[in-house]
């Protein structure tokens, strides 16, 4: 690997515990931000001379901070700054500190900093905005890219969100258990929420699909730091087994491939793998979460070699149990998949109907609908129900699908 | 003389590469073990699962079964296997049948694998 890809790759995976422990020194976003950037940058002019630190994270959090005290004095005082030697020497500090960044200190920094930017007080919108920014350091260009707005106006939604988040003034004290726990819940919600921004983008929306990536990488950081958490391992087998189909999801015309259609050879085998072990470890916890029963159900998608080996009867039992811990109508419209297939259309359309007022400007609803009615051969309600889900689709690809799926019913008319 | 090659690194480095830059380290590697696959000196290459996807069973009356890699300075990795399981259950049973072969200190870190290729035979030990 050439040495400017590997310290661009280092600097970035040391980017949420470094900006996580600067932010309890400073206080502020803006000012840890600042002074990992002065670190980054110390760091891209001394280490192709010295060498790499043994512990470059630490390196980045105690040069930061030095940078971020002497930005301090210098603002008040004017002062010269000392030169880059003593600066960027840090050949006895640093194995004192390395020692402590395993330690629950250093754990709750990069969980702080993520909560913070998932804090309550946010909209959907900006949190996922904020988090790219301060906890990927993804740049702000690249950001609005993918949420089609203007440079200008990520910019000012990121400052505004942190205007907020300061304005909301979440505690600097390590937090006790049960905060813990629901910081980690609000995390993990914020990083699916991230992965189906890129999950839900369209084939030739590069900038957008990347985020799912994006997520998987804050997601093998948090269950890193709290690897006895069941739900994360959830969180984290979901995502990898979702994301394993992702080259099978669109063809080559970029129109959607339903799953029994999917050609499994694409399937990421590796993301595969690592989903299925997750989701093994997670249920040995015997504490059932809805990431996990989600995560099971893509995992008998993925364990299936061919659409007709699926457990249908199985995936319905895990809807059902997802109805029970997170009552909503999606999970019985899903549910109602796997019901078609073991009990038969009728049953489906039964359980989906009194949903109908609920979910009457939902797409997948009227598509559901149209595709049940389809299959008992009532083509008039069928077409009714698909235009209705045309009317509603989010991209043309799903657009496209309804359409085709109205042709099958006009050749299965002649 | 067989030895035993053992690759370390900073995994919150090596999960965030992107995916082409994963598949070009993975080549670069790749054209190194062809090399010694060549000279007939190459027996089976692992790359294992990221530790999230670790579980450890530590030996005692009891076997304790922890989430995560096997990390205690205090004992060394003295060899490995390679077994192939249905599920994590079954890999936890190998382990135990492998803790009462050989009670007592110790702990068998149970990791999946990424990439297995079992390579030639490269001759014995001894």
């Amino acid at each position: 690997m050439d040495p400017a890809a590997w310290m661009q790759s280092t600097l970035q995976a040391s980017r949420p515990q470094a900006m996580g422990a600067l932010l309890r020194y400073f206080r502020d976003l803006d000012a840890a931000e600042e002074a990992f950037q002065d670190a980054c940058l110390r760091a891209l002019r001394t280490w192709p001379d010295k060498g790499p630190p043994r512990d470059p994270t630490a390196w980045l959090i105690l040069v930061g901070r030095n940078a971020g005290i002497d930005r301090v004095r210098r603002d008040s005082r004017n002062q010269p700054l000392p030169d880059e030697a003593v600066l960027s020497d840090l050949d006895d500090a640093e194995p004192a500190l390395a020692e402590r960044l395993d330690g629950a200190d250093y754990r709750d920094d990069v969980l702080r900093l993520m909560f913070i930017c998932c804090h309550p007080a946010l909209p959907a919108t900006q949190q996922i905005a904020l988090a790219l920014r301060i906890v990927s350091g993804i740049p702000v260009k690249q950001i609005a890219r993918a949420f089609l707005v203007s440079e200008a106006a990520m910019e000012q939604r990121i400052t505004r969100a942190k205007a907020r988040v300061a304005a909301a003034e979440t505690p600097f004290e390590t937090p006790g258990p049960v905060e813990r726990s629901e910081r980690v819940g609000a995390v993990a919600a914020m990083i699916y929420l991230i992965f189906n921004e890129g999950y839900s983008a369209g084939p030739d929306d590069e900038a957008r699909r990347g985020l799912a990536e994006e997520a998987i990488r804050l997601g093998r950081l948090v269950l890193r730091l709290f690897s006895t958490e069941p739900e994360l391992m959830g969180l984290m087998a979901l995502m990898l087994l979702q994301q394993a189909r992702a080259q099978a999801r669109f063809d080559a015309g970029g129109g959607v491939v339903l799953l029994d259609s999917q050609d499994r050879t694409l399937w990421n085998a590796g993301m595969i793998n690592e989903g299925l072990a997750l989701i093994d470890k997670a249920m040995r916890h015997r504490k059932p979460g809805a990431y996990q029963v989600q995560a099971a159900i893509a995992a008998l998608h993925a364990r299936a070699g061919t659409p007709d080996q699926t457990d249908w009867a199985q995936i319905d039992l895990l809807y059902a149990s997802l109805e029970r811990l997170q009552p909503s109508p999606v999970a019985t419209l899903n549910r109602a998949v796997a019901v078609s297939r073991v009990r038969g259309p009728e049953a489906a359309l039964e359980m989906i109907q009194p949903l109908e007022t609920r979910l009457s400007s939902y797409f997948y609803f009227h598509g559901l609908k149209g595709s049940l009615l389809s299959q008992m051969k009532r083509s008039g309600e069928a077409r009714v129900a698909f235009s209705k889900a045309i009317a509603l689709a989010g991209s043309l690809a799903e657009a496209d699908h309804i359409r085709s799926q109205i042709d099958l019913l006009d050749s299965a008319c002649n | 003389m067989l030895y035993a090659i053992f690759c370390y690194n900073q995994e919150d480095v090596t999960t965030a590469w992107s995916a082409e830059h994963d598949a070009q380290v993975m080549a670069d590697l790749k054209a190194v073990e062809d090399r010694l696959a060549a000279a007939g000196r190459l027996g089976p290459v692992a790359r294992l699962l990221p530790t999230t996807a670790a579980t450890t069973l530590r030996k005692g009356d009891e076997p304790l079964v922890i989430d995560g890699p096997f990390a205690e300075t205090k004992e060394q990795l003295l060899g490995f296997y390679v077994i192939d399981c249905a599920n994590l259950d079954e890999a936890l049973e190998t382990a135990r049948d492998l803790a009462v072969a050989n009670p007592g200190l110790g702990a068998y870190e149970i990791r999946p694998l990424q990439i297995f290729r079992p390579g030639g035979d490269v001759g014995r030990l001894g």
